[in-house]
């Protein structure tokens, strides 16, 4: 293109870049014009509250005088905060670890199924995934009853006695875990299925020919191709479970003392119930490290995917 | 020489049998450990459909709690006639059809500009768009109640406690990723195509509108399902900016007005959740190829 303009005389060149140079600059605006209701849309219910949140944090309780740093500086002193950060630490990581194992096993069973099987088994699987959180947790609520528990009918029948699920801290911490593995494992069932379909059949032909075991292809073939996909839904996933509020809002409410409150769920009850709005803001702003680190991650994965495509 | 090769022969015989046979296992063994995790997972719907056939008398008896002795249509009957639940569903309704339309009207052309028109920096903004997608609402429900009360100050107009305010403050959950969705799959269409179009005289919007909207069909359809079934699940909005019974949308409301009281009547409860799953599992049952063609998109397109 470029040489065909050059050969071309001067004249007829200079009026065909003039005419490049406007359709690029019509082609530009309509352009952006286009994309604009999404960038009104980001900068006005996204940027700014985020960084109206970063404000917010800075004053004090009556929201009248600026307090700088104050907000912060107390909940670095104050030994709930220290627990919500354990909690949530302990509550994302686990969480992620479960679904990211249970995605992989089901996976692999799934993709061992026929092929005809596959469809009916992976669209019953997804279901948890489907249900609104807020549904199924109170289901699980329900489920774990003390008195009604279904759960502990079934251990009764086999002499287990009453196992209180949401009333004491370590089952209560087991608890919403389990729920939130439960709803997400389906997640990484389906993207890692998705990635096991996408390994070349002929890399298990290779291997089954050197004499590779059934460990040694999952370790030395599946795993490496996967290795991206891993990465990025667990990223994903981290950032969701991190942020997470329905399931811990429904099944404890943060109790029993505070003990399974995560930064969300905190920081709805003393923001949106204890009428603290900037202390709320504080707690919630915790979590831009973690989201920051993954944002970082990602961005690099999306540019070198960008530049190798 | 043939005796050798005979061996060899009922040699692999053997291995091909037992090859046959451990495949056979493998496949017991996989059906054997997806039934209990089926089991697992089908658990807590189940759970509701059992629970929503009981009669409360029935559930204060402490019999099985995973059987039901006398099936009752009762509580769905109640529940459907119940101007409450009504309520709450035609919020939850026109809510998550208005977020649907909203959205796709902002990330399909938005997402035709980023993805084949290029302006200055619309790299960065695809970027951008993705980044926005991973800010949680748990980041952002606290600086938006805080704006929406300062509204309504200082214009008169109440934003909180109001079920179509959510139409507003939802499309933040849902545009980020339906774009990215519509930006892959208008990425996937070849060049020659707008070629043709911009030869034969046709505008963007035509381009628009003509090619990449039919073309790229599977992709809307996915994203809106994705929109759809954010905009009918999300808690944190609602729980935050609602409180009246007549302005609440369905999990919020059966959270907070089902359960309250010292009787729990938990038929009702558990009919009314699963009920209120029924939309996006029908959604999921009829569309699931665009339901998980949308899931997977995020991470392995674009």
């Amino acid at each position: 293109m470029a040489n065909g303009i050059a050969a071309q005389p001067p004249a007829v060149g200079a009026g065909r870049r003039m005419t490049m140079q406007k359709f690029m600059r019509r082609r530009s605006t309509t352009a952006f014009a286009l994309a604009l209701p999404l960038i009104l849309l980001i900068s006005g219910l996204v940027i700014y509250p985020a960084l109206f949140a970063v404000y917010l944090s800075m004053l004090d309780r009556t929201m009248e005088h600026f307090t700088g740093l104050r907000n912060i500086l107390f909940l670095l002193h104050f030994d709930t905060f220290w627990m919500v950060v354990e909690q949530s630490c302990i509550f994302a990581i686990s969480a992620v670890f479960f679904k990211a194992l249970i995605g992989f096993v089901t996976s692999h069973l799934v993709h061992n199924l026929p092929p005809k099987g596959q469809r009916k088994w992976r669209g019953m699987l997804l279901v948890p995934w489907v249900i609104p959180t807020a549904m199924s947790a109170i289901a699980w609520f329900w489920l774990f009853d003390p008195q009604y528990s279904a759960f502990n009918w079934i251990l009764h029948k086999f002499g287990i006695g009453p196992i209180p699920w949401l009333g004491v801290t370590s089952w209560a911490r087991f608890s919403v875990i389990l729920v939130n593995v439960w709803y997400g494992a389906p997640f990484f069932l389906i993207m890692y299925l998705a990635a096991l379909k996408s390994v070349p059949e002929q890399l298990y032909e290779a291997a089954a020919i050197d004499g590779a075991s059934w460990w040694q292809k999952v370790w030395y073939v599946t795993l490496p191709m996967m290795r991206n996909i891993i990465a990025i839904t667990m990223l994903f996933s981290l950032i969701v479970t991190f942020a997470n509020f329905d399931i811990v809002r429904i099944l404890t409410a943060g109790g029993p003392v505070d003990t399974t409150h995560v930064f969300a769920t905190w920081a709805f009850s003393l923001g949106i119930q204890g009428n603290n709005i900037p202390m709320g803001a504080s707690v919630s702003l915790f979590m831009l490290p973690i989201l920051g680190v993954a944002a970082f991650f990602i961005l690099r994965d999306i540019n070198r995917r960008g530049s190798t495509a | 020489m043939s005796a050798a090769a005979s061996a060899i022969e009922t040699g692999a015989l053997v291995k091909r049998g037992s090859l046959r046979r451990s495949r056979r296992w493998a496949l017991v063994w996989s059906y054997v450990f997806l039934i209990m995790f089926a089991v697992f997972f089908l658990m807590p719907p189940v759970y509701m459909l059992i629970m929503g056939l009981k009669t409360s008398a029935e559930t204060a008896a402490m019999t099985n709690p995973w059987w039901v002795y006398h099936p009752t249509l009762d509580n769905f009957i109640a529940l459907l006639t119940s101007r409450t639940y009504l309520t709450f569903f035609r919020n939850s309704a026109v809510i998550s059809l208005a977020v649907v339309v909203i959205s796709m009207l902002i990330a399909v052309p938005a997402a035709f500009s980023l993805g084949r028109m290029k302006f200055w920096g619309s790299t960065t903004l695809a970027a951008g768009v993705f980044l926005t997608y991973l800010v949680p609402d748990s980041l952002l429900f606290i600086p938006l109640f805080k704006i929406m009360a300062w509204v309504h100050e200082h214009t008169g107009i109440t934003l909180l406690n109001r079920w179509w305010a959510l139409i507003i403050i939802y499309p933040t959950l849902t545009v980020p990723f339906c774009t990215w969705i519509m930006i892959g799959y208008f990425q996937s269409i070849p060049k020659e195509l707008d070629e043709a179009a911009l030869i034969d005289g046709a505008g963007y919007i035509q381009m628009l509108t003509k090619i990449f909207l039919p073309v790229a069909l599977p992709g809307i359809i996915a994203a809106t399902i994705f929109a759809f079934t954010v905009s009918w699940s999300e808690f944190l909005y609602p729980m935050a900016f609602t409180v009246s019974a007549d302005q609440l949308v369905l999990p919020v409301g059966i959270v907070t007005t089902l359960i309250n009281g010292d009787v729990y009547n938990w038929g009702q409860i558990m009919g009314a959740c699963l009920l209120g799953a029924a939309p996006p599992l029908i959604i999921y049952a009829f569309l699931m190829d665009y339901y998980i063609a949308g899931l997977t998109a995020g991470a392995t397109k674009g």
